[in-house]
């Protein structure tokens, strides 16, 4: 089941909504989607909003997470099944473990990277998540090919019987407590003494396409957290969805999460928070609407709503690179500027 | 032995693929500095494009001599290299350069690049739907060689077809008033205007030269294998990128040696590792030149070294 | 009759940081000029703004008269003012033809001719015809960029600090070259960080501080002003370190 592209993008909660109540259910569900987004875009604003770099490969993250954290805590593989680990471990422990995934992973990819130009990091991204799709598609005996993984744990399902709490409502208030986690520990890293330096780095590099070695690090540091906080949606995406496979990180998820920043506006957490609840909106709510839009729009919906985020990364750049709100006022990169730039005589 | 050798030459034939692909690439790399992400979907629409005439008209009828396809291809070439300039130049008019002169810096131009090939991707797959599609339907019979290696003879024309194309361009790059003015626009886009010459005029036919290798890149994988709307980001985009940097970002017969060279690993890189990680070949040789000689084999500049 | 270029009270800077406040200069037919200052007083900014590639903010920039304030790198070129920038002022992957065929973008024709002809003044460059212009020294790299700029025959050539980074010997050079291009007819105004020896060529000079004329005069007399030695010229020792 593809977690942007599926037929049924909220399998459980689409059926549901045509029927009688379903509005509420939705919502509930769209909600706790949104949020991991929301988390995605954060981590996305940390390296590009605030650092410049792209990263053009933000499934591979999020898929490495949510692959790691299942595989810490999915039983032993049954007799049609073959992955490694199966480990039983506490949900909290395999977060965890998404997390050191995800940094590990932007590590690998952003120190060869990150000290040449900015462009060869966003080409490697999109490798990395070609390459770790194949690589789970094809290995035998590693993350079980294209059957995916099922069965993956839910966060609290057991408690929420016993106290008799609706399980969904349950995971949206997980999920809401960790996105305001996230959005502290962004906020707090973004508005130090660090942060300043990254952005520093973003308004001078942008131009000049330079890299200096001192910057490299805080580059690269930037990078990881991002990596670290994209591998953790990735861990609460696959609890709360209970089965994953290779082919439900496609570009997509990348491309999505790309919209959200632009739409919400680089640079700006509670911008791109907002991003992903208004992008998530469209590109999910769209669906819902199939049946009423004349057939040739109705059939094509899905084709429809990718053409929708192209067109609103180019026009959000071309007519409001800050974004829907508007950011705490600086010296912004996206703003108007002269060609030349330095020194006079 | 013969195996290694058949799966040589067939790298051979998708290095041709790629290397005329990453020749546009790069030539955009090298005048507009940045990487243009929309390229293998560019690629793509060339390939339906051809399609279009070719089996949507109906001009699909006989063939030309040995090879799988007829004399309605020698339309939809054509064709498709018009369609995929226009797409380029409008593109350009509408977005590129409007970011250009704003000079908000080259990674804008990179992220509209991604949104162009977001949309262009899924616009083609609202036209001509999922399902691969094929220029012909027969089984086009290979031709056996000394040794028992097998080629096509469509597989034998792109091979030839590639040092042909990559003459023309040479010529074209260094013979011509305007070959030299995209050169002088790669080097130094100030210092070209100061001089008199209009980089703008420059800009538009860098696309449409690009647009050439590009449209006949795409047709080529068509033939060779099957169009399919997701082909460019899922088989070409990065084998293409991965050939500019090997050759040097920017040095068309560096992209064309790195395509090459990605080709024929991938290929023969099956004799000891499964189908499925294919893709892993150009990544691994990119990131390894990344690490050990980040200017590319020859060097960046369209002038090329030497 | 009005003078060949003619800046009027010009404003301008990068963006909304004004450098050049208020400066007004001529330069006659023939005639070569300097512009002297110290760093940060808009020498740069100022040949910068008058070719057009920054925008003038106030006041006036006149060719023969004509107005021309703004208008784009390209039109002046085909106006007849050419440009040689301090830095990065070659193709570098280009051969040194290459370079200057590209400086004759505009002409039709006679190119080959052109080319000859700007070649009699620097012999060292028409040796070397097919070398790329990266792998040349910086004194013929120099020599190449003003050769350039020659290429479209024009009634103006604005150089910003032409001999910077150059040893003594090659900026000796690169004046004599400067001063056989005068005597081709070629009017010249030019910034120089080198004052000396530019001075000693010019046939007037103005001293620019804090973005304003502080002073006019014929190059020589500038060069024995007590007052501008003192101010600007005593500077003359930190700039031989960075000549040398």
């Amino acid at each position: 089941m593809l977690p942007v592209e599926s037929l049924t993008p909220l399998a459980g909660e689409l059926p549901l909504l045509v029927t009688f109540g379903g509005g509420v259910n939705w919502t509930v569900g769209f909600l706790t989607t949104a949020a991991i987004f929301a988390i995605v875009a954060l981590a996305l604003n940390v390296q590009w909003g605030y650092t410049g770099t792209i990263n053009f490969g933000v499934v591979a993250f999020f898929g490495i997470g949510a692959y790691v954290s299942a595989l810490l805590t999915l039983d032993p593989p049954g007799q049609f099944e073959s992955y490694i680990g199966g480990l039983e471990l506490p949900i909290p422990v395999g977060w965890i473990g998404g997390m050191i995934a995800g940094g590990v992973l932007a590590l690998a990819v952003g120190l060869p990277t990150l000290r040449l130009r900015d462009d060869f990091l966003a080409i490697a991204t999109i490798g990395i998540a070609t390459i770790l799709r194949s690589i789970a598609n094809t290995q035998e005996g590693l993350v079980n090919r294209a059957r995916g993984l099922n069965g993956i744990p839910r966060p609290l399902e057991g408690a929420s019987r016993e106290i008799g709490v609706d399980y969904d409502w349950l995971l949206l208030v997980i999920t809401g407590l960790a996105l305001l986690a996230v959005f502290l520990v962004v906020r707090g890293a973004t508005a130090s003494p660090w942060g300043r330096v990254l952005r520093a780095i973003r308004e001078n590099e942008a131009t000049t396409q330079s890299v200096g070695k001192m910057t490299t690090s805080y580059r690269i540091q930037s990078f990881v957290l991002g990596g670290v906080l994209m591998g953790l949606a990735g861990a609460i995406w696959a609890h709360r969805i209970g089965t994953i496979a290779p082919d439900s990180f496609d570009n997509l998820t990348t491309f999505l999460v790309w919209t959200m920043v632009m739409v919400g506006g680089g640079g700006n957490n509670r911008g791109v928070m907002l991003g992903a609840l208004v992008v998530g909106f469209v590109w999910f709510g769209l669906p819902l609407i199939q049946e009423e839009l004349p057939d040739f729009l109705g059939t094509r919906v899905f084709m429809l709503r990718r053409i929708a985020i192209g067109l609103l990364i180019i026009g959000f750049l071309l007519a409001r690179p800050q974004g829907l709100i508007a950011e705490e006022p600086r010296v912004s990169r996206f703003a108007p500027r002269g060609e030349g730039g330095g020194g006079s005589g | 032995m013969t195996e290694i050798l058949q799966l040589v030459l067939v790298g051979v034939v998708v290095g041709s693929i790629i290397g005329l692909g990453a020749m546009g690439l790069t030539l955009v790399y090298g005048v507009f500095k940045f990487a243009h992400f929309a390229h293998a979907d560019l690629m793509t629409l060339g390939m339906y494009l051809a399609f279009f005439v070719y089996v949507d008209i109906g001009l699909d009828a006989g063939h030309i001599g040995p090879f799988s396809f007829g004399w309605g291809m020698l339309v939809a070439v054509p064709f498709a290299w018009a369609g995929v300039a226009a797409a380029c130049v409008g593109v350009d008019r509408l977005v590129y350069r409007r970011l250009r002169r704003r000079g908000g810096g080259f990674l804008n131009l990179e992220i509209a690049s991604l949104g162009f090939a977001i949309a262009l991707q899924a616009v083609i797959q609202a036209i001509w739907g999922s399902p691969p599609l094929r220029y012909h339907n027969e089984i086009h019979e290979a031709l056996t060689f000394a040794g028992g290696l097998k080629l096509k003879p469509d597989q034998m024309l792109f091979i030839a077809l590639m040092p042909l194309l990559a003459v023309a361009l040479y010529l074209l790059l260094h013979r011509t008033r305007l070959g030299t003015a995209m050169r002088a626009t790669a080097d130094n886009a100030p210092l070209a205007e100061a001089s008199g010459i209009d980089t703008e005029r420059v800009r538009t036919a860098t696309w449409v030269i690009a647009a050439a290798l590009t449209a006949v890149a795409g047709v080529m994988f068509g033939v060779q294998s099957q169009l399919r709307f997701d082909a460019g980001f899922e088989f070409l985009l990065l084998p293409m990128f991965a050939a500019v940097i090997l050759g040097g970002i920017g040095n068309p017969w560096g992209a064309l040696v790195g395509g090459l060279i990605v080709g024929v690993s991938q290929e023969v890189s099956t004799e000891w590792i499964n189908t499925g990680f294919k893709p892993a070949v150009p990544f691994a040789l990119l990131i390894a030149m990344l690490i050990v000689r980040p200017r590319g084999l020859f060097g960046s500049s369209i002038g090329g070294s030497g | 009759m009005s003078a060949l270029l003619e800046v009027d009270a010009v404003r301008a800077g990068y963006g909304s940081v004004m450098i050049v406040h208020d400066v007004s200069l001529r330069l006659e037919r023939g005639e070569l000029v300097t512009i002297i200052g110290p760093n940060g007083a808009g020498k740069s900014t100022l040949l910068k703004a008058i070719f057009g590639l920054l925008p003038v903010s106030e006041g006036a920039v006149r060719l023969e008269g004509g107005e021309v304030t703004d208008e784009t790198p390209s039109h002046m070129v085909r106006l007849g003012v050419s440009f040689v920038p301090q830095t990065e002022n070659v193709f570098p992957s280009l051969t040194i033809r290459e370079n200057l065929a590209m400086g004759g973008y505009q002409r039709s024709g006679d190119v080959a001719e052109r080319i000859a002809e700007v070649l009699r003044l620097f012999p060292e460059l028409a040796e070397r015809q097919k070398a790329r212009a990266s792998h040349l020294s910086g004194g013929q790299r120099q020599a190449l960029a003003i050769a350039r700029a020659l290429m479209l025959d024009p009634k103006v050539l604005l150089l910003d600090e032409p001999t910077a980074a150059l040893s003594p010997v090659r900026r000796g050079e690169i004046f004599d070259r400067l001063q056989a291009v005068r005597e081709g007819g070629v009017a010249l105004l030019m910034v120089e960080q080198n004052a000396r020896e530019a001075l000693a060529i010019s046939d007037r000079a103005y001293l620019l501080v804090d973005g304003r004329n502080a002073h006019e005069q014929p190059g020589p007399e500038m060069l024995a002003n007590p007052e501008v030695g003192r101010m600007f010229l005593g500077l003359d020792s930190a700039e031989g370190e960075n000549g040398a």
